[in-house]
């Protein structure tokens, strides 16, 4: 992976920059020139249109709070002011709101993608704990903005949220008075919410640059989970994975543009056009579909402090996968075991998400129980133990040999290229 | 001078003399931290027009026996339920040990016809329904909490009794809150 840079400035003044401030050649350095393996498949492309996704809420965003009003008495109808007078203000509205369900859909796809390819492990464990880092301020960002437009879900969500504090002992109640800055959930809150959801994005955007500086060092990774050993392992970025990531980026936006024109409150909740009011809590009231998954958890244990802690325990528990999975192979592709697992993990958190959305009784009671035994399991029990136990698949010597060889020689460890495994036959 | 302590370190003394430096200069760089956060951290507290908002008067004549209401305190509901002599006796007769937050009926009231609580679920906070679930007291739909004509917590996640905010009866219909 030794990478001299090829980026030659063409004129005085490039040049004049370039021995000065070497912006210019980083860029090229690490988006154009960057060698790439040559066999990313589609799941590699939802880090650029994270990117995008970031970009997106941040434009739209910055326009919102030029019309927008931070005040018990004046939030809600400023949103609405923004959807029905704001020029094109339904057309922002609708991005921001439906853009934040967008970005969870990719960063959920990426973390999965991370997961079950390895990506966590060595060399790339910060690369790994940044993500997480981006994905908690990524929470915060959109439960904060979630209350901005004042309804009676943004009300009550602020007031479930904020209570989970309280069940800290000792200093919970304190905690929850500082945040909100007055005995409810009230005018101080809504107001610094305001503040910190205008700052989170920013903070963001600077954790991205570190995600993507620790991505540089080691390079990517790829489906195989082995490391590149040559020029025929690799591609330069561009126009290889522009054009991958940008064709990508196309079907992305399609399915984008589906629910801003289509569907635009498919993905909220009816209550969120009731103004806000202290004295009526909705009949049902859930979150976000993203955080259904973790209230499923909060509510399937029955005790409120330990129910707090197995929800934050979940998030918290991706900072240390790295040293969970004992595993040397990198790839769920030559784990045979591994993969069975995976799948049951992604049952899990697709059945706790349902589960999240029910009255936490009967079967959906059940369900959550289950699936949150299930989710702990994985990373505390079936991940350190699977690296003792399993016996994985022979593994090619580079990632251009099977490709590489003959024709007729024997497919047997060749991936098809929709990227699952080829039926391997037994050794 | 530099020169002298930092390459040579002949003298004992100068190599403690330095360390005390390192720890006092750093020390006071801490304090100096400190009292720059505290006021960053102080400002998120409630403020003095908040606090100043923290008590209010209601009046009890409106309220019929049997009827709940609910007024506005502190931005959150407190109930305020005019009970009847039937209810008084069954609250009272309800036996203490079995309840997951055990209170009797008459530590929680001042006059036991009137009951004044925090319409706060104890749980994470939703605002319960009146007269509703399995024991007719309140039921929070927010994740099936039930309590009682006491405003006592008898089944689901709620882990306490509705709060009794403080108040006292400045005269026979009428209350201060807070
Ligand atoms: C990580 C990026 C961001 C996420 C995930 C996010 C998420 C959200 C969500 C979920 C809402 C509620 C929309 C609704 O339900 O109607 C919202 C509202 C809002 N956001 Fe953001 N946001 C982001 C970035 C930003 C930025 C950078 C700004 C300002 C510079 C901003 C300003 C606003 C404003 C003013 C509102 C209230 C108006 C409305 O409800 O549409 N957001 N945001
Ligand atoms: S908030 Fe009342 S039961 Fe959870």
């Amino acid at each position: 992976m030794d990478h001299q840079s090829k980026y030659e400035p063409t004129n005085g003044f490039t040049r004049w920059i370039d021995s000065r401030l070497p912006v210019v050649r980083m860029a090229h350095d690490s988006f154009i020139d960057y060698p790439t393996p040559v066999n990313l498949n589609y799941w590699w492309t939802f880090g650029g249109i994270l990117t995008f996704c970031l970009v997106i809420m941040i434009v739209t965003g910055i326009v919102l709070a030029m019309h927008y009003t931070p005040h018990v008495d004046h939030a809600f109808d400023s949103v609405q002011h923004i959807r029905r007078d704001v020029q094109f203000g339904w057309l922002i509205q609708y991005v921001h709101a439906n853009g934040a369900s967008m970005f969870f859909l990719a960063v959920y796809i990426h973390m999965f993608r991370g997961l079950y390819y390895g990506s966590y492990k060595e060399p790339r464990e910060l690369l790994w704990i940044l993500g997480v880092v981006i994905f908690v301020l990524m929470m915060a960002a959109a439960f904060l903005g979630y209350v901005l437009p004042w309804g009676q879900m943004s009300f009550w969500a602020a007031t479930v949220i904020t209570n989970l504090f309280a069940a800290i002992p000792w200093v919970g109640e304190g905690i929850r008075t500082w945040l909100w800055g007055g005995f409810s959930v009230d005018n101080a809150t809504l107001n610094r919410f305001f503040s910190l959801h205008y700052l989170v994005p920013f903070v963001i955007f600077a954790v991205v640059a570190l995600h993507i500086w620790a991505l540089h060092v080691p390079g990517n990774n790829n489906p195989k989970g082995i490391d590149p050993k040559g020029n025929q392992d690799m591609v330069p970025f561009h126009p290889y994975y522009t054009a991958k990531d940008g064709f990508a980026l196309g079907l992305f936006l399609l399915l984008f543009a589906t629910f801003v024109f289509y569907l635009p409150d498919a993905l909220g909740h009816a209550d969120n056009y009731i103004k806000a009011d202290p004295l009526v809590t909705p009949e049902h009231i859930v979150p976000e579909w993203y955080f259904l998954p973790h209230y499923a958890i909060l509510r399937a244990v029955p005790d409120k402090l330990m129910g707090v802690i197995a929800m934050f325990a979940a998030i918290a528990i991706l900072f240390v996968l790295p040293w969970l999975d004992s595993s040397k192979v990198r790839s769920g592709r030559y784990r045979p075991l591994f993969q069975q697992f995976f799948i049951l993990f992604v049952v899990a958190c697709v059945a706790l998400g349902w589960a999240g959305g029910q009255p936490a009784e009967g079967a959906a009671l059940l369900v959550s129980r289950v699936g949150t035994i299930y989710y702990f399991a994985f990373f505390l029990i079936i991940l350190p133990l699977l690296g003792v136990f399993e016996t994985p698949r022979e593994m090619p010597n580079s990632i251009a040999e099977p490709v590489l060889k003959k024709p007729d020689s024997p497919p047997e460890l060749e991936p098809d290229s929709t990227g699952k495994p080829a039926p391997v036959p037994a050794e | 001078m530099a020169e002298n302590t930092v390459a040579g370190g002949h003298h004992d003394d100068d190599v403690h003399r330095r360390d005390f430096l390192h720890i006092a200069t750093a020390s006071l760089f801490g304090v100096g931290v400190g009292a720059v956060a505290w006021p960053l951290v102080m400002q998120m507290n409630p403020a003095e027009s908040v606090k100043a908002l923290a008590s209010i008067e209601v009046d009890l004549s409106p309220v019929e026996v049997g009827q709940v209401i609910k007024v506005l305190w502190q931005g959150k509901p407190v109930f305020i339920r005019r009970r009847t002599e039937e209810q008084i006796a069954q609250m009272e007769a309800v036996s203490v040990d079995a309840l997951p937050d055990p209170q009797r009926d008459a530590e929680r009231v001042q006059q036991s016809e009137w009951l004044v609580a925090l319409g706060v679920c104890t749980h994470l906070g939703c605002v319960p329904v009146a007269n509703s679930g399995d024991f007719q007291g309140w039921f929070c739909p927010c994740h099936g909490s039930h309590y009682d004509m006491s405003g006592r917590i008898r089944k689901g996640p709620a882990p306490k009794n509705l709060e009794i905010p403080p108040y006292q009866f400045v005269s026979e219909t009428k209350i201060l809150i807070g």
